[in-house]
């Protein structure tokens, strides 16, 4: 639980951040809060040379709204998500997936950022970005481009950021006002990374499901958009049966690994369970 | 105000000053505990101090074909890499284990467990030790392993210890195969077999006690520090037990005794995990010995799970015999025992399986026979008493879960077939069929108080309507109540049967009291955690009459504390709290000799009063302690010699059997399989109680262990003897999230042998709890007939048993 040697360096602004990740190539890593990298580095199951640390950026950490969109500082961390009452108001299901992440302690240092840049499938935030249409702003020595969440991840720890790119913010998009939504996570114990967790985002109108959208995390490489899941919610009353398809839609989409934390067959069994429950949630909140 | 109201209120108040047995002292230590000031090995730091790192074997059965350790020595800030090669001209390649085997500190030819220990490497600090860890070259030939302990004795089995190969008779008699340990026999088998072979009803089931860690959160450590001019070693490690491990360190070392000093600073719990001895404090002590300069050895938490000690592993064919009507008849135990690699269980020397033998529970039953079997396997070695007296857990939760399929072939209720088996208040001292003799217990007494104040009956008819609702689909939800009701044996123990490499298992304590009154206190205990610094200050306090606050404990130097053996199977209490109050009683003679002669009367014109001796009739004339104490040094008693110092070494003439009544409801969701624990009461009898907040923080600590074993908490491993989940991400240790409400409760039975009749608390929830809350899953499946359901009890293993039962749709 001894990390390797490394160096560390602490940019003050975006463009020197790229420049030194570019400069310093595959030995380099950008850190954040640190939460994920640091457990890996101890093991030493990574073992970067350059730990590039983005905390001393202003300007990262930032929440607000532009357009249609709220906007949030990739630095900005748990803690500061969970306190905004401007995301309470606006993108409830935020909060709530942010206060499952670990425990208040790490939540002051981890980020919104990180958790959604690092492509841990373990993390809450990517499946929940990818259930609200997000997008992330990347940043590099060329400039800026907007990659969607949906398309964002590639593999386990494997992201659409080429060398030297860092993500600089995410933008998502408001839902409509009076939509549902829930974040329902197994997990087995304060701290843990899910089981299976899934994010429901849906809007009603006369009783029926006019929007949905569906993320699953931690049982796939990556964290999954169930698009044939919610596809099949659409224009129903949300009936059982209804549901029944849906759900079995998304179990057929998982691939899970066997862990200490159960067999494949019972973590997308879960996956099942967790978006039955997200959303029922979401239905009970969602205004018909 | 009149006089006696008067006399009353001045009692009360010089006994409230005291802050004696039976009050709620705050915890003394939590002065520095909670200020983060304590002072753990890790804190020390001496000049010119290196750092030792192991390389680890990523094999759990290989042979070792070579060794080069160029490369690591030659990284800068390396001083040393030490191989078996460096150690076995010194005879330390191999060192005892308290078993009666031995046990590799650097491994020679072969590894045997994954993670095991291959190199030492020494180094300037710990970052360059660990880098220097990867450039160890070893070169290793991959063999067959052995997971399964049922597997190990097969004919065809690859031999694991090669070092004793030929060895077939073993510390505890003979081996029936290479990698067979002993066989370990009591009872009357002729007896039991006549018994069950007549029997109306007969129960049979393997219970598994499964493998897991105390995981102590402090890691195991150790800083050793030689002098090579004196010839002395100073030696501070995380020791429970801190004169043995003096006397070990002599024994295998060849300094003498009286030239090693060891000292356990501050320890952040040892739960068992920090009685033996281990390669990490041999490798820093050979490393200062060698290089003259101080070494210290940190675990990490991989390496705590993964290769110090575990507990468990036991698989337990459990059979009771009774008659249709309820009454047991015998039991019949066979254990088959995985002690990995090397026995390296800590147990007192004669007793190989522990107090296994304590299975027949708080039941009367007439006869029984057990046959405990040890085999080898490509394991981490150890198989220590987690939070429990040695392998008493693994013995509850055998009868205690029988006693719960018994109940359910027989058709009557869990409860009721406990009350009609117990052994009643006035068969004390009891002697069981398997050759302990129980000192006292009240059992219905205890189980009618705790069935009050749970609501039985209640319980049991929310739980029928519950499981009707459930079977007409109105609830995914199922509901389990637990039962155990336990009998502990702690306090090891008499000489007669209880050893430690010869030594036998008394404790001890020094009390002086100084001039002005205040008192030092030296234990041969070392407390991890348990609050020795507060409880044992409130013995003597109603002893002596000197106020707690004025009394000093220390423990965990061997150069200053009397010889003791230790802190573990909740020892303290019964063995060194009994020395203590023999050693107060000793000064207070003295005292009261000084006193009569202050008085100028008679000694037997005395009587003790609180805190001073007065005379009969004369509540006026009287010398308190502190008078008394100034007067030792200023004018003691002609022929008396001056001064106030006692020490006692206390055999105790019998173990104590501390006893509970543990009830849990837990409600089950079917969909996930997480089990809630909705409601857990622990009814515990430890006797006379010095500080109830003690014990309730006692209790409160051993419940959660209990929950974390029963609910989750494993040490695995896959088919090739990778050990998974060593880390606290998988690794079951709850947080106050979840962990559930405590309600605590207490009967009083005195132990009739022990100086003020307490009898030790601080595993007795552990013990009593696991089997608890595996009864309550059991219980909550029970009307489904799922048969018995091994532990741990996590979500994916429950969801499995609903999958099995159809209960998914």
């Amino acid at each position: 639980m001894i990390p390797g040697t490394f160096e560390y360096h602490r940019p003050t602004t975006v463009e020197s951040a790229v420049a030194l990740l570019m400069q310093l190539g595959e030995d380099a890593r950008p850190l954040a809060g640190g939460h994920s990298l640091i457990p890996l580095m101890k093991t030493r199951l990574a073992a970067p040379e350059h730990l590039v640390d983005l905390a001393a950026i202003e300007g990262l950490r930032r929440i607000e709204v532009v357009g249609d969109d709220v906007i949030i500082g990739a630095m900005t961390t748990q803690h500061s998500v969970i306190a905004s009452a401007l995301l309470a108001e606006l993108v409830p299901i935020l909060r709530e997936t942010a206060l499952v992440i670990a425990d208040p302690q790490i939540r002051y240092k981890g980020t919104i950022g990180g958790n959604c840049a690092n492509g841990d499938p373990g993390n809450d935030m990517p499946a929940l970005m990818q259930c609200l249409g997000a997008s992330y702003q990347l940043t590099g020595t060329g400039g800026s481009r907007q990659v969607p969440a949906r398309d964002f991840y590639l593999g386990a720890y494997e992201t659409a950021l080429e060398p030297g790119e860092i993500v600089t913010e995410i933008r998502i998009p408001v839902p409509p006002a009076g939509h549902g939504y829930g974040y329902e996570k197994l997990k087995r114990k304060v701290g843990d990374y899910a089981t299976a967790a899934a994010a429901v985002v849906i809007t009603m109108a006369g009783g029926t499901c006019i929007s949905a959208s569906i993320g699953l995390t931690n049982v796939s490489e990556t964290p999954l958009w169930a698009s044939d899941s919610a596809g099949i919610l659409v224009g129903s009353t949300l009936d059982a049966a209804t549901v029944n398809a849906a759900v079995a839609a998304a179990e057929a989409i998982t691939n899970p690994a066997s862990d200490m934390r159960g067999p494949s067959e019972y973590r997308t069994k879960m996956a099942g369970i967790m978006l039955r429950r997200a959303l029922d949630r979401a239905r009970a909140r969602a205004t018909v | 105000m009149n006089e006696q109201v008067k006399i009353d209120t001045d009692r009360a108040e010089r006994t409230e000053k005291l802050q004696g047995m039976g009050c709620k002292r705050k915890r003394v230590e939590d002065i520095r505990f909670t200020q983060g000031k304590g002072s753990y090995v890790d804190d020390l730091k001496l000049p010119g101090m290196l750092f030792g790192d192991f390389v680890r074997s990523p094999h759990a059965h290989a042979r070792i074909v070579s060794i080069d350790t160029s490369r690591a020595k030659a990284l800068p800030g390396v001083i040393a890499v030490l191989t078996a090669a460096d150690l076995k001209p010194l005879g330390l390649h191999y060192m005892p284990t308290l078993a009666g085997d031995v046990q590799a500190v650097l491994a020679e030819h072969k590894v045997l467990f994954q993670n095991q220990e291959v190199a030492f490497v020494i180094a300037e600090d710990r970052y360059i030790a660990s880098d220097a860890t990867e450039l160890v070259d070893v070169v290793y030939e991959a063999l067959p392993c052995i997971v399964d302990p049922f597997k190990a004795m097969l004919p065809d089995a690859p031999i694991l210890r090669e070092d004793i190969q030929d060895k077939m008779v073993g510390a505890h008699g003979p081996r029936k195969h290479p990698n067979h340990i002993f066989e370990w026999q009591i009872g009357d088998k002729q007896a039991t077999d006549d018994v069950f072979a007549k029997a109306d009803v007969t129960i049979k089931e393997m219970l598994v006690d499964h493998r897991t860690h105390p995981s102590p959160l402090e890691t195991c450590q150790s800083l050793a520090s030689f002098d090579k001019v004196k010839g002395e070693l100073t030696l501070w490690g995380t020791f429970q037990a801190p004169h043995v491990i003096r006397t070990v360190v002599s024994l295998i070392s060849g300094l003498p005794e009286h030239k090693i000093h060891v000292i356990a600073p501050d320890i952040g719990g040892g739960f068992g995990n920090k009685v033996g001895a281990y390669a990490g404090y041999v490798c820093s002590v050979v490393g200062s010995i060698v290089l003259g300069v101080p070494v210290k050895w940190v675990e990490d938490r991989m390496e705590n799970l993964s290769t110090t000690s575990f507990a468990r592993d036991y698989h337990m064919t459990t059979e009771l015999a009774a008659t249709k009507d309820g009454k047991i008849l015998g039991m019949r135990v066979h254990v088959l025992a995985d002690h990995g690699a090397f026995d390296a269980c800590a147990d007192p020397s004669k007793w190989p399986a522990g107090f296994m033998n304590i299975c027949t529970g708080s039941y009367d039953i007439p006869v029984a026979h057990l046959v405990v079997d040890g085999v080898y396997t490509n394991k981490a070695s150890g198989g220590v008493a987690y939070r429990c007296s040695f392998r008493v857990t693994e013995a509850v939760f055998a009868i205690e879960r029988a006693i719960e399929v018994l109940a359910q072939k027989l058709g009557m209720d869990a409860a009721e077939l406990r009350i009609k088996n117990f052994i009643k208040a006035e068969q004390f001292p009891y002697h069981s069929a398997l050759g302990w003799e129980y000192d006292s217990g009240d059992y219905h007494t205890a189980m009618k108080k705790a069935m009050d104040a749970i609501g039985y009956k209640a319980l049991r008819a929310e739980q029928a309507e519950k499981r009707e609702a459930f079977k007409r689909g109105e609830t995914r939800e199922l509901m389990g109540i637990g039962i155990s009701f336990f009998t502990e044996i702690v306090g090891a123990g008499p000489a007669k049967n209880c050893d430690i490499l010869g030594i036998a298992m008394f404790d001890s304590a020094e009390i002086r009291i100084h001039p002005t009154g205040s008192v030092i206190a030296r234990m041969g205990t070392k407390s991890q955690g348990q609050g020795h610094e507060t409880t044992y200050a409130q013995i003597i306090a109603t002893e002596l009459g000197i106020p707690a606050d004025d009394i000093m404990i220390e423990e965990g130097n061997t150069d200053t504390a009397p010889y003791g053996l230790g802190t573990y199977g909740s020892r303290s209490t019964p063995v060194a709290g009994a020395a203590t109050a023999v050693a107060a009683r000793k000064i207070k003679a003295k005292a009261q000799m000084i006193a009569a002669h202050m008085l100028e009367v008679h000694e037997g014109d005395l009587e003790w009063d609180i805190d001073r001796f007065r005379v009969k009739g004369l509540p006026e004339k009287f010398k308190t302690m502190k008078e008394i104490a100034w007067s030792a040094y200023n004018a003691p008693p002609p022929n008396l010699e001056p001064g106030l110092e006692a020490v006692n070494y206390y055999e105790p003439p019998n173990m104590t059997y501390p006893f509970g009544a543990y009830f849990c409801i837990m409600d089950i969701d079917v969909d996930t399989g997480v089990a809630k624990t909705r409601r857990f009461y622990a009814l515990d009898d430890c006797g006379t109680r010095i500080n109830p907040m003690i014990i309730e923080g006692q209790v409160h600590g051993g419940l959660t262990e209990a929950f974390a074993c029963a609910m989750g908490q494993e040490i695995r491993y896959d088919e090739m003897g990778n050990v998974m989940g060593a880390s606290f991400m998988d690794f079951f240790l709850p947080t106050a999230v979840e962990t559930p409400k405590w309600e605590t409760d207490f009967t009083v039975t005195p132990s009739p042998h022990h100086p003020i009749g307490a009898k030790g608390v601080g595993e007795s929830p552990h013990v009593g709890g696991v089997p608890c809350f595996s009864n309550a899953v059991n219980d909550a499946y029970a009307f489904l007939d799922a048969g018995h359901i091994q532990m741990p009890h996590d979500a994916w293993r429950l969801w499995k048993v609903g999958e099995r039962l159809g209960l998914h749709g």
